[in-house]
């Protein structure tokens, strides 16, 4: 052991030392991550069918936002709102100021919600306007009203479509979330770049970090995959598809 | 507005890096996608790993984390290795090369994916022909792959480059002065930091409005020979 730490290039002692410092890091990031990500999908869902309406104001009202808020850096968004805000004496004076806005942990998750909340609305429209149409009539046809269709037709299946992309928002939630780090919260990051700081040193803070978000990443994929085996089974390719696609259809000759 | 017009030229600058190092990391990333992409797609069992680790290591771990291992960490063990080997002296790793280049392995792992999923979109049949009628490898490249995979991999291209060219804003948190950072220090040392990150909120939403309209035209382009439904 003892020559295994003498021959490893990294400090490890160090890093358990200061490991459980890491774990709330870990809970910052994920805390932020989740909350962000959940806040934001429920926004998502009405700007979502807003957006994959034909409704005269709204849609563009609603492309406008995702198209912004998509279209610049989220580094750019957080530092709008934490740095930003300050500048008005309005806001200062507010009483919003002190508990909120004045807070970086409030401005970040404001930020990351409003950031994932663009995307995944994105996504969703998406997944709403590829509803096969036979569904959708078929609905209308049985006396669906349109919020009834919308909740037992479309979106169920809407959800399900959009799963696989999703799993993309939320690694890259992940990722956007050491922004936190720039503002001075102490996520995973900002305790690595802590402890290379405090020790002068140029890895074991950034490469313990590394490995931790590399961990979360790889349990999410894992998550992701069992739940799109649940919930898309009905996508997954049959098993004796030759002979079914071969045979004629039934009544033509 | 005055502030801004006054600090104009600090925020010209500011954009001119920021699309310098765009473009720079985009140069890498598009030419790692290749190599990558012609990896995952080999017979060589080596190639097809090193190519599977590569892409999986660079979505597990975030941009800031990677640039700055890259910057900090890269000083120290090229510095390393310099005293070792005694083949160079002191060196100093600038931010705009470890912000390139690291951005442009990130991006790198991104456009194997697009190309990867381009090649395999082109018809076996196509390549088959090529190689029946004698083309060599190059020539089979450039008159049947490639142009065909251009086409099938520019919404996914598209869609790198407007990630890309937002990613390249945390490279100011190494201390690249580029356009956030210039925005951050007018802003500071004036007062108005919302004036100023506003600005640059308006300017990156133009640049991604720009390369909406390229992109939009290079579909157009290599989608010629396509009919429309």
């Amino acid at each position: 052991m003892e020559t295994f730490l003498n021959w490893f290039p990294l400090d490890l002692p160090l890093i358990a030392q200061n490991f459980d410092r890491f774990l709330v890091g870990v809970r910052v990031t994920l805390g932020l991550t989740f909350l962000s990500l959940a806040l934001g999908a429920a926004l998502a869902v009405p700007l979502a069918i807003a957006r994959a309406s034909r409704h005269r104001v709204l849609n563009p009202l609603v492309w406008t936002y995702t198209y912004v808020f998509r279209g610049t850096p989220l580094l750019v968004q957080t530092y709008l709102l934490y740095y930003g805000a300050g500048q008005f004496a309005f806001i200062r004076d507010s009483w919003l100021w002190d508990p909120v806005l004045s807070q970086a942990w409030w401005c970040a998750l404001i930020a990351f919600t409003l950031n994932t909340a663009a995307y995944s609305a994105e996504l969703l429209r998406g997944a709403i306007v590829d509803t096969p149409a036979g569904e959708v009539e078929a609905a209308i046809a049985t006396g669906h009203s349109y919020c009834g269709r919308l909740r037992r037709i479309i979106l169920p299946s809407a959800f399900r479509r959009a799963t696989p992309a999703y799993s993309n928002e939320v690694i890259f939630m992940l990722h956007g979330s050491v922004v936190a780090s720039t503002i001075t919260l102490q996520d995973i990051l900002g305790v690595g770049r802590w402890l290379n700081g405090r020790y002068y040193l140029a890895y074991e803070g950034l490469i313990t970090a590394a490995v931790l978000y590399f961990i979360i990443v790889f349990a999410i994929t894992r998550v992701f995959r069992w739940l799109e085996r649940r919930y898309l089974r009905h996508l997954e390719r049959r098993r004796e598809p030759a002979a079914a696609a071969v045979a004629p259809p039934m009544g033509i000759k | 507005m005055d502030l801004l017009i006054e600090y104009r030229s600090q925020l010209w600058a500011g954009l001119v890096t920021t699309v310098q190092i765009a473009l720079a990391s985009l140069f890498f990333s598009v030419a790692l996608g290749l190599i990558g992409a012609w990896a995952k797609l080999s017979a060589n069992r080596t190639a097809r790993a090193l190519a599977g680790a590569y892409t999986t290591l660079v979505r597990g771990v975030p941009d800031l984390v990677l640039i700055m291992l890259v910057f900090f960490g890269g000083q120290v063990t090229l510095n390393a290795i310099g005293a070792a080997t005694g083949l160079w002296d002191y060196l100093e790793v600038s931010q705009f090369a470890a912000g390139a280049l690291t951005i442009g392995v990130i991006f790198g792992a991104y456009f194997t994916e697009t190309f990867r999923g381009a090649i395999l979109a082109i018809p076996r049949g196509q390549i088959e022909a090529g190689i029946s009628i004698g083309m060599s490898r190059p020539l089979l490249f450039r008159r049947i792959v490639w142009p065909q995979m251009v086409r099938y991999a520019l919404p996914g291209f598209g869609n790198n480059w407007l990630v890309q060219l937002k990613t390249t804003a945390l490279v100011s948190v190494i201390g690249l002065q580029d356009l956030v950072y210039n925005a951050f220090a007018a802003g500071r040392s004036t007062d108005a930091l919302f004036t100023f990150m506003a600005a640059a909120f308006v300017i990156y939403l133009g640049l991604t409005a720009l390369s909406d309209l390229g992109l939009r035209a290079l579909e157009r382009r290599y989608s010629r020979g396509v009919q429309r439904a």
